[in-house]
């Protein structure tokens, strides 16, 4: 499975980003594999529609779980047609532990 | 005649002065006031009256699921995240596309084909003997002003004298109202604020060639500020409107100066003599 999680930097320590459509990078764990995946996020600075575009990013690479700290609309619908499943990382503060909190079925769904 | 009535903010009395060079020029011969803030028209209240309507339709992609592969080259094109493509279908997000047409060119499987939307509407009515009303709305929620204000200007015509109200503020909208016009008078208040604004806007009627000039309002009689700064900029002022209680009075219960004040009538339709004067030069 592939699980995507928002952060402010690249690898399993960076810390998370509670933005979805403009966090720096995604990180995509793929839980089965033991590995991460760092993308750098191109919409950071872009105009609008960042919601939608990362949610296309997402799946482009697979995932079926975003972990994050808000969400916009669009960005909410197209995640929801997709069939991804977003929850709330809460208090974790690195992607790693996000990932733990995940697999520990801790975290609050919030899509 | 074209000109635009602008500002480099709002609240600085725009609105006001475009309805009373209007109602002077309605007076004189017939003019069309074209409302172009299209996120908040306003001139209506000023002339209220019968209108009718047309839809401002723009262009946007519907696709058809049996020709699409899904191959995802819409969605990586549209820059504005209106295509999201699944794994079963494409996603599309009607309010934020901008009818660029580009998804259209790049499928490759002929999928993508244009259906017209609704996003604002253009009313135009006849409110005074001499006044063609013209006011461009934007539907709620949807982010094509320029298109609005392009189907106003376009409703309006291009016959004789024309005065369009601009938007507050130098973005989209306003660049597409100067586009094409003879002349822009930008309203400014007398105070120190706002001249940072009233900058931006100098300089977007210059970069596309229209020549400007300022009406000061609400001046207290002390419009150094504004005056240093017109005589930097090379802006001739063409009018000032005092800040006194006749004037107040009038404006707060939402009337015209022009109508209900004697000797503003005259004053506006020398305002617009003034500014032909300044095209004739220019040319
Ligand atoms: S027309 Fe342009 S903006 Fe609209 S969906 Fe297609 S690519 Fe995106
Ligand atoms: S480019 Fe055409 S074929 Fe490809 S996903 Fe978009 S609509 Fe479908």
């Amino acid at each position: 499975m592939i699980v995507c999680i928002t952060a402010k930097g690249e690898g399993a320590e960076a810390a998370v980003e509670p933005r979805f459509g403009r966090a720096p990078y995604f990180i995509f764990a793929d839980t089965d594999a033991g590995t991460f995946v760092s993308v750098k996020n191109e919409l950071v600075d872009a105009a609008g529609g960042v919601g939608p575009r990362s949610a296309q990013v997402l799946v482009d690479h697979g995932a079926t779980v975003l972990l994050t700290g808000q969400l916009g609309g669009n960005a909410a619908t197209a995640l929801k047609a997709a069939g991804i499943k977003v929850y709330s990382f809460g208090n974790a503060a690195t992607v790693a532990q996000a990932l733990e909190d995940y697999t520990q079925g801790d975290l609050s769904e919030i899509l | 005649m074209k000109i635009v009535v602008a500002s480099g903010k709002g609240g600085t009395g725009k609105t006001t002065v475009s309805a009373n060079l209007a109602y002077a020029l309605a007076r004189r011969g017939g003019v069309t006031l074209v409302d172009c803030d299209v996120e908040e028209p306003n001139l209506h209240l000023f002339f209220p009256g019968e209108s009718e309507e047309k839809g401002v339709p723009v262009p946007v992609p519907a696709i058809d699921p049996e020709r699409c592969t899904l191959c995802g080259e819409c969605g990586h094109f549209c820059r504005y995240g209106a295509l999201t493509v699944l794994k079963d279908r494409v996603l599309f997000f009607a309010e934020l596309c901008h009818s660029c047409g580009g998804c259209l060119l790049v499928c490759p499987s002929g999928a993508v084909t244009e259906v017209g939307r609704e996003v604002g509407v253009v009313n135009t009515s006849h409110p005074l003997p001499g006044l063609t009303l013209v006011s461009g709305v934007m539907h709620e929620g949807e982010v094509l002003a320029p298109k609005v204000v392009a189907a106003a200007k376009e409703a309006a015509g291009e016959e004789g004298r024309i005065v369009y109200d601009a938007s507050p503020g130098v973005a989209c909208p306003v660049i597409e109202t100067l586009e094409g016009s003879d002349f822009c008078i930008l309203v400014t208040e007398s105070t120190p604020f706002g001249l940072h604004d009233l900058d931006l806007a100098v300089r977007a009627a210059a970069a596309l060639g229209v020549p400007a000039g300022v009406v000061i309002n609400r001046s207290d009689g002390e419009d150094e500020t504004a005056l240093t700064f017109c005589s930097e900029h090379d802006l001739p002022v063409l009018m000032t409107i005092p800040f006194d209680r006749g004037v107040a009075a009038v404006q707060n219960r939402g009337g015209l100066i022009a109508r209900d004040l004697p000797g503003w009538e005259e004053r506006f339709a020398e305002l617009w003599v003034e500014v032909a004067r300044r095209c004739e030069v220019r040319a």
